[in-house]
């Protein structure tokens, strides 16, 4: 039954419940006036009569309750019943009851908050009309269609989409007459925001007829957010004009509220033109091989076009491009997904429905650990539940009541566990983890969240309410009153000793990949990145956001290196253009050929290397060592001979080894040969995760960029020198804005997954260890209050604490051993996918075999020194006398 | 009241069934109904008639609708259903062979050997 229905019908009785009730009271009262009426006309006062008439109707409550079991019994007021029985044997046991709550709070929280956010990742789609029909094609190095021309082939040639629209990060420099702020936004096609079919908030959109060639149309879209956070809702901003890059831009509309641009995770400020992204200092988008020009393509499916049928015509597509344009375009494979996460979908999905499992795995483990609480309560109370049998109870009425227990406690534990996830997804939706990057997580707790989590207390009330049913329905009244409540105690492996080793398992699971994560994150801490980012400071200008163009750029770079050498305190001061390595996950690749290699096409390449462009001293600044050769110097300039430097990775690769690099010749995909002047050290250069890969260097002056980083580092704690850094750059141009931030800061956006990976598991791994100690507290506690006598006995008659302690805790301890070596074989297996995640992360090490060893041993510990301790103070004197 | 015999256990249900077969009554109606049929022979304990009706109700043996009674009360009009109609038939025969027979069993005299 669907749980709408369920409601219903529910509601139905419950509703006819109170009624039947009312016109049951009405009925036996008019009765007796009826009575009364009768009376008083043979002669009795009124008050006399009503007094006879209510005692010949005989007791009025046990007729009411006696009708109400005719009537088939009431919902409602059995549910009073059992609910008021409840809360008074539960006030009974706060303890129970406290840790009760508190773990179902704690696991139904997990689970609503993990629900949450992959609500807002992954299940929901973008808020859009018909965002169901619309797909992404997935970007990335493996895809061919990322170049604006090929977007543009894609778009006329193929019979798949109603129609193709594309977008790109532009980061400018946004100046409203005041101060210019550093804005991030999306360059996108004309027909963005029609093929998206969304209107406008305020003003008009623009449209694929204002394109109309290369920087035809300076216009400017607000975000909604952006609008209110920056122009205070000033309706007057439609028609302004706004310098973006030094270029004049009018702003002709404001997004809808809902609509943040189509990559889910980030916060964007403004849409602009595509056509106008070279003309702000973006790239140029007549280059078919350049990878980096559109971010996504995206567009509805024509009615009747599955998925699989429009692949099969991209490749199509793609084998045209791959034919007419051999040198430029090499297809692979090509795949569409959902639009909003593009290429990282997937790894969000794996992540997500991990984590969603890792919840559902606590609160499975919680509803294990409380089964088997409420066993044993059960098992105690069999006295209870004999006694009410033989007084003519029904089994039936007793399991409700029981369930009524469990009910109550999950939802009181399900509310609360609801609240708390709530109050922390509204802090994770407003959260900026990066303060250079526009991401936010979009998490809005709605009804669905409510919904889930109320399911989850019913799902998981039912779960551990059922554990003790088949016990109460196998009590034999007369056997349990007559032999009194020292039943025996089970040798056999029962069902509630299954239940805790499923839970402990569950639990070392959890306690093994949380510690397999730490483990890896600390690696990848102290590992050797090819650089060294303490003491640190990188300074992101981009040129064209002051108006500079062509040789003024490098000219005014190379003066920026320069000025910082003369700050007291720095050390050595070098320049990367776009992003030094592991910052914004941005590089780029060159197909690098062999000097022999006269075929020019994509799949003769005898190397993909990523590409920097440096400048001399870079290297210094770093702390990249040089292996071999020279470094770069300011004369490889654009009149010197192109040169490179490789790092040792492509150096052996392309050369055999290190030595032999130094003064050979490569070439590039247009051909220009380049000599190796020196080699550096490995290092990372997209993710931490990666395996050793080959980079490549060129001078900076060689392949001018706008946007660049300077490399700054100091003696001293770089943070001091902020203030310097900024008067000086203000002092050679005040219009040129910039962002400061140390390389440590910036390599928090690389260590984010692996630190929210270790963060998550770290906190499921300390819920899984506390359950676990409250399960085996809980049974070994169980086992010692039940063998009281029994441990009494062997004490009197002689027997040591060692033999004591065997006899109360030795199973609790069997399978505190055997849950743990299950669940740490499994968490090995688990902790594979984790690998992908976190790097360095390996199950094989001996510390983390060791560490969780030796937790479980703790937990263990911990759970039974209570129960230990009671058992060894037993006095068999007193114990023996009170029985 | 004197002379008023006890009620055996489950002849309730078989008088209620025929109160109400001379037509709807309020529950009040069938208990002075039952004394007026049986000519205040029989003791009922007021109260116990009530969750005989709403077990007969339940049993679908009785319909019950809402009205107002002669004096203008508003009162819970009790009826046969179709179903009760052919029980109240079969009990009425059990119940005549059964007394017919338990009356036969008391009124044999001893035989003449």
């Amino acid at each position: 039954m669907s749980a709408l229905a369920w409601l219903r019908s529910v509601g139905a009785k419950i509703f006819r419940g109170s009624e039947t009730a009312e016109e049951m009271d009405e009925e036996l009262r008019s009765h007796i006036q009826y009575r009364a009426d009768d009376l008083e006309r043979s002669g009795v006062s009124r008050a006399e009569a009503e007094r006879r008439a209510r005692i010949e109707f005989g007791g009025y409550e046990k007729i009411r309750q006696e009708s109400h079991e005719a009537l088939g019994g009431n919902f409602i007021e059995t549910l009073l019943l059992d609910l008021r029985y409840s809360l008074r044997v539960l006030r009974k046991s706060p303890g129970f009851v406290v840790a009760a709550i508190a773990t179902l709070a704690l696991a139904i929280g997990a689970n609503a908050v993990v629900f949450g956010i992959m609500d807002g990742l992954v299940l929901r789609p973008l808020n859009v009309p018909q965002a169901e029909s619309l797909w992404g094609t997935e970007y990335g190095a493996d895809s061919g269609f990322q170049s604006y021309l090929n977007y543009r082939d894609l778009r006329d040639r193929n019979h798949s989409f109603d129609g193709l629209a594309a977008f790109n990060f532009a980061f400018v420099g946004l100046d409203t007459g005041k101060e210019p702020v550093i804005a991030t936004g999306f360059a996108t096609t004309g027909n963005y925001f029609d093929e998206l079919r969304i209107q406008p908030y305020l003003g008009r959109f623009f449209h694929s007829s204002d394109e109309r060639g290369p920087g035809s149309a300076p216009y400017l879209v607000l975000s909604y957010a952006y609008w209110h956070s920056h122009f205070q809702d000033d309706r007057g901003v439609i028609g302004r004009t706004v310098q973006v890059n030094k270029h004049p831009f009018t702003v002709i509309g404001i997004a809808p509220p809902g609509f943040r641009g189509t990559l889910l995770f980030a916060s964007i400020d403004f849409f602009m033109p595509i056509v106008n992204q070279e003309q702000v200092g973006g790239t140029s988008l007549n280059e078919r091989g350049n990878f980096h020009e559109i971010f996504e393509t995206f567009g509805h499916l024509k009615p009747g076009v599955t998925a699989a049928q429009a692949v099969a015509d991209m490749r199509t597509v793609g084998a045209y491009l791959e034919q007419n344009y051999p040198k430029e375009f090499d297809q692979q494979s090509s795949t569409l997904g959902r639009t909003g996460l593009t290429s990282f979908g997937s790894a969000v999905r794996a992540f997500m429905t991990a984590l969603m499992l890792l919840a559902g795995l606590i609160l499975l483990a919680a509803c294990a650990n409380l089964g088997s609480l409420f066993a044993a309560r059960a098992a105690d109370r069999s006295r209870e539940v004999a006694l009410r049998l033989a007084l003519g109870s029904s089994r039936k009425r007793i399991l409700r009541q029981l369930l009524t227990e469990a009910v109550l406690i999950s939802l009181v534990g399900g509310t609360a566990g609801l609240l708390g996830s709530i109050v922390l997804l509204r802090r994770l939706s407003v959260w900026q983890p990066f303060p250079g990057a526009p991401i936010h997580l979009p998490v809005t707790p709605d009804a669905k969240i409510y919904v889930v989590a109320l399911i989850l207390a019913l799902v998981s009330a039912f779960l551990f309410g059922i554990v003790p049913v088949r016990q109460v329905l196998r009590v034999n009244p007369y056997e349990v009153v007559k032999a009194g409540s020292s039943a025996k105690v089970g040798r056999r492996l029962s069902f509630r000793d299954v239940l805790l080793v499923l839970q402990i398992a569950i639990c070392a699971v959890l306690v093994t990949s949380s510690m397999v994560a730490v483990r890896g994150l600390l690696r990848s801490l102290h590992g050797n990145f090819g650089f060294e980012p303490r003491n640190t400071m990188i300074v992101n200008t981009n040129m064209s956001m002051a108006g500079y163009r062509g040789d003024e750029m490098p000219a005014m770079q190379k003066r920026m290196v320069a000025a910082m050498q003369t700050i007291p305190g720095v050390e050595r001061v070098g320049l990367v253009n776009n992003y030094p390595p592991l910052v914004y996950a941005s590089a780029s690749r060159a197909n690098v050929f062999k000097e022999e290699t006269s075929d020019l096409r994509p799949s003769n390449t005898a190397a993909m290397p990523y590409r920097y462009e440096v400048s001399p001293g870079y290297f210094g600044a770093a702390g990249t060592a040089l292996l071999a050769g020279r470094d770069f110097s300011w004369h490889d300039d654009k009149n010197a001979p192109v040169t490179a430097m490789a790092n040792r990775n492509l150096a052996v690769a392309m050369f055999g080894s290190v030595s032999e690099a130094v003064g050979k010749y490569f070439k590039l995909q247009d051909g220009t040969r380049v000599q190796v002047v020196g080699v550096v050290e490995n290092g990372k250069y997209l993710s931490l995760t990666e395996d050793e890969q080959p980079a490549v260097f060129f001078s900076f002056l060689q392949s001018p960029a706008s946007q660049t980083c300077l490399v700054v580092r100091s003696r001293r704690d770089p943070q001091q020198l902020l203030a310097a850094i900024k008067g000086k750059l203000r002092e050679m141009d005040s219009g040129l804005p910039s962002d400061i931030q140390s390389w440590n800061a910036l390599l928090e956006v690389v260590l984010f997954p692996a630190r929210m990976a270790t963060m998550a598991l770290g906190v499921m791994g300390l819920m899984g260890a506390m359950l676990s100690i409250t399960g085996i507290f809980g049974m070994a506690a169980y086992s010692v209050s039940k063998r009281l006598r029994e441990l009494g006995i062997r004490i009197a008659l002689g027997a040591q604490r060692k033999e004591v302690l065997q006899a109360a805790l030795g199973r609790a301890v069997k399978m505190l051993a055997l849950g743990s070596a299950a669940g740490l074989v499994l968490g090995i297996l688990a902790s594979r996918v984790l690998a992908s995640i976190v790097y360095g992360a390996t199950p094989r090490d001996p510390v983390v075999l060791a560490g969780v060893v030796v937790a479980m041993a703790l937990l263990g510990l911990i759970a039974t020194w209570l129960p230990a301790q009671r058992a060894l103070s037993l006095d068999p004197l007193v114990l023996l006398r009170e029985e | 009241m004197p002379d008023q015999a006890q009620l055996l256990p489950g002849t309730l249900d078989l008088l209620i069934l025929k109160a109400v077969s001379l037509g709807p009554l309020h529950g009040y109606g069938i208990l002075l109904r039952i004394g007026q049929i049986s000519g205040s022979a029989l003791l009922i304990e007021q109260g116990a008639l009530y969750p005989a009706l709403f077990r007969l109700v339940r049993q679908g043996l009785l319909k019950a609708s809402w009205g107002t009674s002669e004096n203008n009360r508003r009162a819970k009009f009790y009826e046969l259903t179709a179903a009760g109609r052919k029980r109240f038939r079969e009990e009425t025969e059990d119940w005549n062979r059964l007394a017919a027979a338990i009356g036969a069993a008391l009124a044999a005299q001893a035989e003449e050997a």
